[in-house]
């Protein structure tokens, strides 16, 4: 069953307006629920034999991975590719930055170039803000520091609608995992709320601290606690670097302690949702088994992932300023009405 | 507090004058000088750039109508970067030096944390000869507490001292080794130079980049949390108390450093602090849009850390004012959030923002104020400045109350355009500032 | 005060289809289970829907219909971005006769982002065009194949199918509304 099956139909008021996807924080509900119903149309496009679509023909997209990605980056590629736009893709170690270039001239360098988007992946948090308050061109931000990471929350929302056929409205969802330090936690956090679920974050309470409490969720440092009513389980990946040390002892104790074991895999509801942004760590977060077992939409949320990146840049093909002329006044991020 | 006449605008242009006489008197102000307890409409009199009790009848006096203005000692910053050795492109003596005149500071202390640091007496000796051919106001120089200011061994505090400094400090880094910040107080003791701390653990702070709490859990920007000052205080308080020595802590921001500081106090521990304008007027909220002009450090907090700070203000925990001036060139802040310097410009809008903190809401009088910005400062730096004793310099600073004004970057003195307080409308003013009796700055 | 002049009634739309059914039986005698519906989101679908329904009791079977969102071949992208609806085509064209099912045919730049969108799906033997109402003011060489009512309209005028699956209407109506 497709998202838009049982949805409201689609009115012409729900145009899309903003030049950039900066983060989910700042979007309307209905917002989301537009690049999901325009996802739901590029996923039956993507399941054709011809896959490709002139909807962006002539338009230039540059994937500006300032720090590395394969997925997330291939994901955008591909999603260019397939509604016929030039795609170039900047990763850190072939870009000006090692040079001492900074992102602002690297981005109006590109500018320079037409690019009329840029998918952006950056280390530090706000940093596709920067640049989107400095531009013209549509920035896309794919990943920014701890900050956000909004596609990544708009698929796995997506994933959840389509995989359980309903909104999300009283779901409740449990993210489980290194909160603190993940963009994927707060755009998800976000997104689930404003689509009316009830969010539980699970971990250790030095990577799940009190403060995100704030922000409209649950904490729990147990998961067992939440197992038995969890509708869907969204796990992050865990990783112990030098930095995470004093947070944490040992991934063998983070397993004994969080780890979706066979074992706790058996105190879930019998249709329990299993996600995971990827790269999985079997044995780690998550039982290799259960990874691939009916309860997880893994591979969904990677198949998903095109499509709603697909239409991520498809509607904001609409809140481009058109064929801006040089040294006009530069089109404020947040509301360009679409012409 | 008394009432002030209405300025009359015909007078403006003043103070600009060449003055032609030997000796001078200010009329009509309200003249506050704590240091003598004096408030009180009346007159100031000047000759040959000191202040005198009067002048002798049959000398001829030039005579300034300062209706409607307090009429106070030279305001005192000793919290200021001037950046030079090294780093001119940010600002200068000279042109730090008319930011301090345009904001009615006379007197102002410049941090020793240049490139190259100064550490030892040289870099004091061309700094104090650079201040004596550029500098329009007094420039009172600090030194390291420790080597390179690397937190590992003492610099060279006597020959610091010998070379003029008038304090020891390391702002902008912390000397995170107890032992030597232990040493440091017992040694400086010997040459009566304080020790002005900037406050903050490096394991607690590593990596942070604004205030921990909600906003950067939001923004998903680094924390920089509280306790990583508030344990420093503590260690600061707790070493002044054992050494005897004097220790200043730097800016402070958080509830807590003033909790720790009042309580110091009150044991008799020789500590103080400061308190700079952007951490009264403004909270980690403002970072919302990533914008590095709020980029300080410490960061910006919130609004309890501001009313704990506006507390210590009132009740004389912190009885220091100053700007923490840190000029950076447009090019460096106009970067990612956690790629951006610390610091904002201080000098031309800190008067004005202590008046919209403190004076408005009632916090404390203007003679209070005025106190932290002159005769405190001077006294815990041993400086022969904030009075209008007779005898001393003629350090004068004019300012109207009433006077209203719109922040604007692009007339500052500065030589750098990094302040988060652009189109801010504010009152009140300085509009002349006098050093040894002459005008440096008038509006 | 814009004013409305019905076109067709439930009656009239009724006797329509099913003489659009003929025409499109007569005209694929030769090899009737060949055709396939593909309608245009909303009512081109919807009218596809009741066309084979009416066709399976003529033809003896039910044509396959598909629903074709053809958003992303439009040549007016630059100027709107409407919001796609999900195609759902669950057969294979190639050499089927695929009649393209359109409520109302006016620019003519509809179908021919039709075209343009169904040569991604395959290829098929034939395709014709079926559409309701033909109000002419074509802007490219396209013309319908089949036809209810041939009219002639202002440019500003707008013709509204309603239809009561997708119509908040008690009964079918085709009307012109002049401003």
């Amino acid at each position: 069953m497709s998202p838009t099956e049982y949805m409201a139909p689609t009115t012409p008021s729900r145009q899309w307006k903003h030049k950039d996807l900066l983060s989910i924080r700042t979007l309307e509900p209905w917002e989301i629920d537009l690049i999901h119903d325009t996802a739901s149309a590029f996923k039956e496009i993507n399941s054709r034999a011809i896959k490709k679509v002139p909807a962006l023909r002539g338009k230039t997209v540059v994937n500006l991975f300032v720090e590395p990605s394969t997925r997330t980056r291939a994901s955008f590629e591909l999603a260019a590719n397939r509604l016929s736009a030039d795609v170039i893709s900047l990763e850190s170690s072939s870009s000006s930055f090692k040079k001492g270039e900074t992102l602002k001239d690297t981005g109006l360098n590109l500018q320079a170039l037409n690019a009329d988007f840029m998918v952006m992946r950056h280390s530090c948090a706000g940093a596709a803000q920067f640049l989107a308050e400095r531009l013209r061109t549509g920035i896309i931000n794919a990943g920014d520091g701890a900050h956000e990471h909004p596609s990544q929350a708009l698929l796995d929302t997506f994933t959840i609608r389509e995989r359980l056929g309903r909104d999300l409205k009283g779901l409740k969802i449990a993210i489980c995992g290194d909160i603190m330090f993940s963009r994927v936690a707060r755009s998800n956090i976000w997104a689930l709320l404003k689509l009316g679920a009830d969010v539980t974050l699970v971990g250790p309470s030095t990577l799940v601290p009190p403060v995100f409490k704030k922000l409209g969720v649950n904490i729990s440092h147990k998961l067992e606690d939440i197992l038995p009513e969890a509708h869907v389980i969204m796990l992050l990946r865990i990783q112990h670097e030098r930095q995470r040390q004093a947070l944490f002892p040992s991934l063998g104790e983070y397993v004994s302690l969080f780890g979706l074991t066979a074992a706790r895999f058996r105190k879930c509801r019998p249709d329990v949702v299993i996600m995971h942004p990827g790269p999985i760590n079997r044995g780690v977060e998550i039982d290799s088994e259960l990874a691939d077992g009916v309860n997880s939409v893994i591979l969904e949320q990677v198949t998903n992932g095109m499509a709603v990146r697909m239409a991520i840049l498809y509607l904001l093909s609409g809140g481009q300023p058109l064929h801006v002329a040089p040294g006009a006044p530069l089109a404020p991020h947040i509301t360009s009405p679409a012409s | 507090m008394m009432k002030l006449a209405p300025r009359d605008p015909s007078l403006v242009s003043t103070y600009d004058r060449k003055l032609g006489t030997r000796s001078w008197a200010l009329t009509g102000g309200r003249v506050i000088d704590p240091a003598n307890r004096r408030d009180e409409i009346g007159e100031v009199y000047v000759r040959d750039g000191k202040i005198v009790a009067e002048i002798p009848v049959n000398e001829s006096v030039e005579v300034i109508d300062c209706s409607g203005l307090i009429v106070c000692p030279g305001l005192i910053d000793l919290h200021v970067h001037l950046r030079e050795p090294g780093q001119g492109s940010k600002e200068t003596v000279a042109t730090g030096t008319r930011a301090a005149a345009a904001g009615g500071f006379s007197t102002i202390v410049a941090m020793p944390n240049t490139k190259p640091v100064a550490d030892g007496p040289n870099t004091i000796a061309w700094l104090r000869q650079r201040i004596a051919e550029t500098a329009i106001v007094n420039v009172y120089t600090t030194g390291c507490i420790s080597q390179n200011m690397a937190g590992e061994a003492l610099a060279p505090i006597g020959s610091l001292k010998q070379a003029g400094v008038v304090a020891i400090t390391d702002d902008g880094k912390c000397i995170q080794n107890n032992e030597l910040m232990r040493r440091a107080l017992e040694y400086a003791q010997m040459f009566d130079l304080p020790l002005l701390d900037h406050c903050q653990d490096y394991a607690l702070s590593e990596g942070g980049v604004m205030n921990e709490g909600y906003w950067s859990t939001v923004l998903g920007l680094q924390g920089w949390p509280a306790i990583a000052e508030e344990v420093i205080v503590g260690r600061n308080a707790l070493l002044a108390e054992l050494t005897g020595g004097t220790v200043h802590c730097q800016h402070l921001s958080s509830a807590g450093s003033v909790r720790l500081v009042r309580e110091a106090m009150q044991r008799g521990v020789k500590i103080s602090a400061e308190v700079m304008p952007h951490h009264l007027a403004l909270t980690d909220e403002s970072i919302a849009g990533y914008d590095t002009n709020f980029k300080m450090n410490p960061p910006l907090r919130t609004k309890r850390d501001i009313a704990a700070l506006l507390e210590g203000v009132a009740d004389g925990t912190i009885e220091i004012l100053g700007s923490d001036h840190a000029p950076h060139a447009t090019y460096e802040k106009e970067v990612e959030f956690s790629e951006a310097p610390f610091g904002i410009l201080g000098l031309e809008t800190e008067l004005s923002l202590f008046v919209k903190t403190l004076i408005e809401p009632g916090v404390i009088s203007w003679a209070k104020m005025i106190e932290k910005l002159t005769i405190n400062p001077a006294k815990l730096l041993r400086l022969d400045k904030g009075t209008l004793s007779p005898g001393a310099d003629a350090d004068i600073t004019l300012i109207d109350p009433a006077r209203e004004w719109v922040v604007d970057k692009e007339k500052f003195q500065s030589k750098s355009r990094n302040t988060p307080f652009h189109g801010w409308e504010l009152k009140g003013k300085a509009v002349a500032t006098v050093v040894a009796g002459e005008f440096v700055f008038s509006c | 005060m814009p004013s409305s002049n019905v076109l067709l009634d439930a009656d009239a739309l009724d006797r329509a289809l099913t003489r659009l059914s003929y025409q499109v039986l007569e005209r694929n005698a030769a090899d009737p289970r060949r055709i396939v519906l593909i309608g245009l989101p909303t009512r081109g679908y919807t009218l596809a829907q009741r066309l084979a329904s009416r066709l399976a009791p003529i033809a003896g079977f039910e044509p396959p219909v598909g629903k074709m969102d053809i958003t992303f071949h439009r040549d007016d992208l630059e100027l709107n971005i409407p919001v796609p609806q999900v195609s759902h085509i669950p057969f294979d064209i190639t050499r089927r006769v695929v009649v393209l099912v359109d409520d109302v045919l006016f620019t003519g730049r509809s179908v021919r982002a039709a075209l343009a969108a169904l040569s991604d799906l395959g290829r098929p033997a034939a395709i014709q065009l079926l559409a309701l109402i033909d109000r002419g003011h074509r802007q490219v060489p396209i013309r319908a194949d089949f036809f209810a009512r041939k009219i002639t309209t202002e440019l500003e005028d707008t013709v509204q199918v309603k239809l009561t699956e997708v119509d908040p209407v008690p009964a079918d109506v085709v009307e012109v509304v002049s401003p």
